[in-house]
C-alpha cells in the first residue's frame, strides 16, 4: 500500500533564500511524523506548500499514490488535508458548533442554519476521539487547550485524514500537552495520520513514530524515537554539538535589589492583571517567573519598568522607591530590560544596529554632547558590542529589520547587558530563537548574575525557567501560586501550580 | 546580507568573518559606494512615476483634442502625425515655460546683453519662485511624517502665519531692514508653530487624532483670515478691497534683480535651501531629531527607551507648523508684499504630495518642490501657447502622487525587483493614532 502522503523533491525559493531544497517526505497511514527544525529551517514553508498556500518551484506531491496539485486550502481540504495553525482561527464570541460550521453550514429548508444536526455530529466526533468538547460552549470561555481541540474538530468535521499541527504545544501548559498527546494517539489509532511540527525535543521523542529533521531548508535526516535521544536530535537540528543544560555554579545571593510589595496593576482591558504580588530578588541570584502566558507576567514587568501605571503597592529598586517613576528614571537607577516583544518594544526596525544599541543612552555622553549626536562614539560602541556579543550583521549600519530573529535579540541583549546595572529584567528572552542563540543568551544572563546583578527572568518555557533560575515563582491569574527552590522544582509540581492547583 | 545567510552564519561555528572583510570576500561594493547606489535606487521609482504621469498626460492631451479626431477621420497616418504634433507643441510649450528655451538662453548668454539674458532665463526664475513656498510647506509635512504625524494643517498654519507676518510687516514701522525682516519671518514661524502645536497638544494630552484636529484648525484659520481681511475687517486696507495694507519696504526679502520687477525670484529661495539643510541637520544630527524619528518609527520603543512621546509630539507639530508658516511669510515678504483675502494657492495641500514624493527626506522635498514649481510654471505657458488647460498639471501631479503612493504599479509596469523591506520608509502609522 502506498504511503498516505508523499513529497518528492519539493523546492521553494524566495528572493535570496532557498526555503526548501529538494525535500522528500513520506507519511504512512496511522503514523505520527514529527517535523523537527529550528526557526527558519523551512518547516512552515513545507507545510504551507502542502496546504496550498505556496506553490513549490519544483517537486511533486502524492496522496495515496496519486499525484496531486494543490492550489489553495480548499484543494487541500478536498484531498483530506487539514491544518491547525499556531494562531487559532476561531471566532471567540461564537459557540463551538457555530465555529465548526463556519464555511460549510448545514442548511435546513433552504435558509435556516441546522445547528442541531451539526452539533450532533460534533458530539459524535468528540466522543469518538475522546476530545471532551461541549458543542454548545462559547469559544472565548474555553481554555486554550480545549480551543485547540475545537480546531481539530473543525478538520475532522471536514473529513480530513491528514492533520498538520503547527507548533501545537507552544501555547499549552504541561498538563494540556499531556492531554494533546492523548488526543493525537487516539486519532492515529483510528486511522488518521498526523504531521507534528515542533522544535521541542521532548515532545517529539514522546509522540512521534518517525522524525524528520530539517536544517536550512534541507532534510538532514530521518530517524525514530528509539534510535535517537535529545542530544542527537539537537545536534542534527543545529549541525553541531549542543550543551542542553545551562552551565552555572551555585548562586551567592546578596542584598535585596528588587523589592515588590502588594503590587496591583491593571491590564489593557481595565481588568486587574496583577493582584497583590509581593516578592524580592537579591543581587547575585536569578529568579524565574513561570506561568502560562497571560497570567499577569507582562503587566508585572511593565509596572516594574515604569511602562504601566501601578494601581497600588510599592516597587523598590536598590532602596529607591520607583513606584510609578518614569521609564527613564528607572533605567537610570540601574535597570536593564529585555522586553517581551522585541520587535514591538525593544527595537526600531528601520534603524541601523548602531542606532539601536544606543536606544536608551542616546542622550548621555559619549553618545551625545549637548543636543548633538556623536556618530563616531555611537559607531565605536556598535563595533565593540557587535564583537563582544557576537551579533552577526553585515555591518553596524545594516537595519536591524534585515537581521535574523536571534541576532535582533542579541542586539537588545548587547544593549541591555553591556550597561552596568543592579537589576536585569528579561521577558521571554529566547522566544522563537534557535538553539544556538538560546545557549548564548542564557550564558549571558548567568554571567550577569555572577557579576552580582539581580536577575528576573519571565518565561513561559518551563525548560528555560528550570535551567536558568535559582528560585522559581509561579504566576497564575495575577497571583504568585508558589515559590520553589530550583532544586525542589519538578515539571509536575510547576505544571500543577501553573494550572492554579495549590497543592505543591 | 539577507536573512538566510545571517541564519547560516548563526549556525556555523563561532567564527566571525563578517563586516567589510566578508563583503570583500563576496565581492561586494565597499560600504560607501553601496550606500550611494542605494540612494540612486530610491530615485528610480519617483523618476519612473514622473515619466509615466507625463506619458498619460500626453494621452489625455491627445484624447481631448478635436483636431486629432478630425485628422484620424482622414486616415490613420494623418491622425498619428497630428497627435504627435499636438503633443510636441504642448510639451514644448510646457518645458520652455518651466525651464526656458535652451537655444535662447545660450544665445542670450553669448550676446552678453542683460535684458536678453533676463528674458531668456525668466521661465527658470518663475519655477524657482514657485518652488520656494513649496519647499517650506513640503518640509513641514515631511517633518511631521518623520515624527509619525500627519499634518494636514499646513494650509491653515500658512494662513495664520500670513496674517501675523503681514501685520508685523505693515504695522511695525521705523525699524531698519536688518531687524524688521527677521522679525516678520520669525512672527510667521511662531504663528504657524502655535497653530501646529495646538493639535499636537490635543494629541499628547487627550489622544485626539491630529488628522482630524489639523483639518478643523484649517477651517478656523480660513474663517479667521476672512474675518480679518474682509473689506471692513480689522486688517483691511480701508479702501473697500479685501486686502491687507502693503508691508513696509524694510520687511521685503531682497530681490535678485531689484530693477526688474517682472522677475520675482528672491532671496526667499536661498532661505528655503538653508532651512532644508537645517531640518536635515536637526533630524539626523541631533538628539531631538533622533527622538522625533524614534517616536515616528516606533512610539512603543520610544517610550521603552525613556523618551517622552507626548513632549516629542508637541515639539514636532510646533516645528512642522513653523515651517508651514515660513512658506506664507516668504511669499508675502518676497513676492506679494500684502495679503489678499483669497490667499490660498493650495501650497499646504500640495505639500502632502511633496513630502510623499520626497520620501520625507529634506533634500527629497527640495527636489520635489522644484519639480512642482516647474509643473506650475510650465502649465501657464502651455495654456498660453498650446491652449492646453492648466488643469492638465493637476492631472499629472495627481498621477505622480498615485504612482508614488502605490509603487507596486510602477514596479509591475517596468518589471522592477521587489525592494528590501528596509528600503521603504514608513511615513505614517494607521488612523488609530496611539
Amino acid at each position: 500500500m502506498p504511503p498516505v502522503l508523499q513529497l518528492r523533491g519539493i523546492t521553494k525559493r524566495f528572493p535570496g533564500v532557498l526555503a526548501n531544497d529538494h525535500i522528500d517526505l513520506e507519511l504512512e497511514e496511522g503514523q505520527v511524523l514529527a517535523l523537527l527544525g529550528e526557526n527558519g529551517a523551512g518547516k512552515s514553508t513545507l507545510m504551507n506548500i502542502l496546504y496550498g498556500l505556496y506553490h513549490p518551484d519544483e517537486g511533486e506531491i502524492y496522496i495515496r499514490g496519486e499525484k496531486v496539485s494543490i492550489h489553495g486550502p480548499s484543494d487541500a481540504i478536498r484531498l483530506g488535508i487539514g491544518m491547525v495553525h499556531q494562531h487559532f482561527m476561531l471566532v471567540p464570541v461564537l459557540t463551538v458548533t457555530e465555529n465548526v460550521m463556519l464555511g460549510m453550514e448545514s442548511i435546513r429548508n433552504g435558509m435556516v442554519l441546522d445547528r442541531t444536526k451539526a452539533s450532533k455530529r460534533i458530539r459524535e466526533i468528540s466522543d469518538q476521539y475522546g476530545l471532551e468538547v461541549d458543542p454548545e460552549a462559547t469559544v472565548e470561555d474555553l481554555p486554550v487547550g480545549i480551543q485547540q481541540r475545537v480546531e481539530i474538530i473543525k478538520l475532522l468535521y471536514r473529513n480530513a485524514d491528514i492533520l498538520i499541527l503547527d507548533e501545537p504545544t507552544a501555547v499549552l501548559t504541561p498538563q494540556e500537552v499531556t492531554g494533546l498527546i492523548r488526543v493525537v494517539r487516539s486519532l492515529v489509532a483510528q486511522g488518521k495520520s498526523v504531521v507534528f511540527i515542533s522544535h521541542k525535543l521532548k515532545e517529539v521523542l514522546e509522540l512521534s513514530d518517525r522524525i524528520v529533521v530539517l536544517r536550512r531548508g534541507r532534510s538532514v535526516g530521518s530517524t525514530t524515537p528509539e534510535e535517537s535521544d535529545e542530544r542527537s536530535l539537537a545536534s542534527m537540528m543545529v549541525g553541531r554539538d549542543v550543551i542542553l543544560e545551562v552551565p552555572k555554579g551555585p548562586a551567592h545571593p546578596g542584598d535585596v535589589v528588587l523589592d515588590v510589595q502588594d503590587l496591583v496593576v491593571k491590564g489593557d482591558q481595565e481588568k486587574v492583571a496583577v493582584s497583590g504580588i509581593s516578592f524580592q530578588v537579591r543581587g547575585g541570584e536569578i529568579v524565574g517567573a513561570a506561568g502560562v502566558q497571560g497570567n499577569g507576567q507582562t503587566e508585572l514587568v511593565e509596572a516594574i519598568t515604569g511602562l504601566r501605571p501601578v494601581e497600588s503597592g510599592r516597587v523598590m529598586i536598590g532602596g529607591h522607591d520607583v513606584t510609578n517613576a518614569s521609564p527613564r528614571a528607572i533605567t537610570e537607577f540601574g535597570t536593564a530590560h529585555v522586553p517581551e516583544d522585541r520587535q514591538r518594544d525593544g527595537l526600531v526596525l528601520s534603524y541601523s544596529v548602531a542606532h539601536n544599541v544606543i536606544l536608551n543612552t542616546y542622550y548621555v555622553p559619549p553618545f551625545a554632547r549637548g543636543p548633538l549626536m556623536q556618530e563616531t562614539a555611537v559607531a565605536r560602541q556598535a563595533d565593540q558590542l557587535i564583537a563582544q556579543f557576537d551579533v552577526r550583521t553585515p555591518s553596524p549600519q545594516t537595519p536591524v529589520a534585515n537581521l535574523s530573529g536571534g541576532n535582533q535579540q542579541k542586539v537588545i541583549v548587547a544593549r541591555e547587558l553591556s550597561r552596568p546595572v543592579q537589576l536585569t529584567l528579561a521577558s521571554q528572552p529566547t522566544r522563537g530563537l534557535d538553539v544556538g542563540s538560546i545557549e548564548y543568551i542564557h550564558a549571558q544572563l548567568v554571567k550577569k548574575r555572577d557579576e552580582g546583578a539581580a536577575v528576573l527572568v519571565v518565561s513561559a518555557e518551563l525548560d528555560e525557567v528550570m535551567a536558568l533560575a535559582d528560585r522559581i515563582l509561579v504566576m497564575y491569574e495575577g497571583r504568585i501560586m508558589g515559590t520553589l527552590d530550583a532544586t525542589e522544582a519538578t515539571r509536575e509540581r510547576l505544571g500543577l501550580l501553573m494550572a492554579g492547583v495549590a497543592t505543591a | 546580507m539577507d536573512r538566510k545567510t545571517a541564519a547560516e552564519s548563526n549556525v556555523k561555528a563561532p567564527e566571525r568573518a563578517l563586516g567589510d572583510e566578508a563583503d570583500r570576500v563576496r565581492g561586494r561594493l565597499p560600504r560607501g559606494r553601496r550606500r550611494t547606489r542605494g540612494r540612486l535606487r530610491s530615485l528610480v521609482i519617483p523618476f519612473l512615476a514622473i515619466v509615466t504621469a507625463l506619458i498619460i498626460g500626453a494621452l489625455v492631451i491627445v484624447f481631448t483634442d478635436e483636431t486629432v479626431y478630425a485628422a484620424f477621420g482622414d486616415g490613420v497616418g494623418r491622425g498619428v502625425a497630428r497627435a504627435s504634433s499636438v503633443i510636441t507643441r504642448a510639451y514644448g510649450a510646457f518645458f520652455s515655460g518651466a525651464l526656458g528655451n535652451p537655444v535662447r538662453i545660450i544665445t542670450a548668454l553669448f550676446s552678453g546683453q542683460g535684458t536678453q539674458i533676463r528674458r531668456a532665463i525668466y521661465p527658470l526664475t518663475e519655477t524657482i519662485r514657485i518652488s520656494t513656498p513649496y519647499i517650506f510647506a513640503g518640509l513641514a509635512v515631511a517633518l511631521g511624517f518623520q515624527g509619525g504625524l500627519f499634518n494636514i494643517g499646513a494650509e491653515g498654519q500658512y494662513f495664520v502665519a500670513g496674517l501675523v507676518t503681514v501685520f508685523v510687516g505693515y504695522a511695525v514701522t521705523g525699524l531698519p531692514g536688518i531687524i524688521h525682516l527677521p522679525l516678520a519671518l520669525l512672527a510667521g514661524a511662531v504663528g504657524g508653530g502655535i497653530w501646529g502645536a495646538i493639535p499636537g497638544l490635543l494629541k499628547a494630552k487627550t489622544g485626539a487624532h491630529e488628522v482630524i484636529n489639523t483639518i478643523m484648525m484649517n477651517y478656523i484659520a480660513f474663517r479667521l483670515a476672512e474675518f480679518m481681511l474682509d473689506a471692513n475687517g480689522p486688517m483691511a486696507r480701508g479702501d473697500g478691497r479685501p486686502v491687507s495694507p502693503e508691508i513696509q519696504p524694510s520687511a521685503y526679502l531682497p530681490q535678485f534683480f531689484p530693477n526688474q520687477i517682472e522677475i520675482r525670484v528672491n532671496t526667499g529661495f536661498l532661505l528655503a535651501l538653508a532651512v532644508a539643510v537645517l531640518v536635515w541637520w536637526l533630524l539626523y544630527k541631533t538628539t531631538l531629531g533622533y527622538e522625533i524619528r524614534t517616536v515616528g518609527a516606533n512610539p512603543r520603543a520610544a517610550r521603552y527607551a525613556g523618551m517622552s512621546v507626548a513632549r516629542t509630539v508637541v515639539i514636532t507639530m510646533a516645528l512642522s507648523g513653523a515651517l508651514a508658516g515660513l512658506s506664507a511669510s516668504t511669499d508675502i515678504l518676497g513676492v506679494l508684499h500684502f495679503m489678499p483675502n483669497a490667499f490660498s494657492s493650495g501650497y499646504g495641500f500640495d505639500a502632502i504630495a511633496l513630502a510623499l514624493l520626497g520620501k520625507s527626506h529634506p533634500f527629497g522635498v527640495v527636489l520635489a518642490s522644484l519639480l512642482f514649481g516647474a509643473l506650475r510654471a510650465g502649465a501657464q505657458n502651455m495654456q498660453g501657447i498650446a491652449q492646453v488647460p492648466v488643469d492638465l498639471t493637476s492631472i499629472v501631479q495627481g498621477l505622480i502622487i498615485v504612482f508614488i503612493a502605490a509603487p507596486e504599479i510602477i514596479r509591475k509596469l517596468y518589471r522592477l525587483r521587489q525592494p528590501v523591506a528596509s528600503d521603504e520608509l514608513v511615513t505614517v502609522r494607521g488612523w488609530g493614532g496611539a
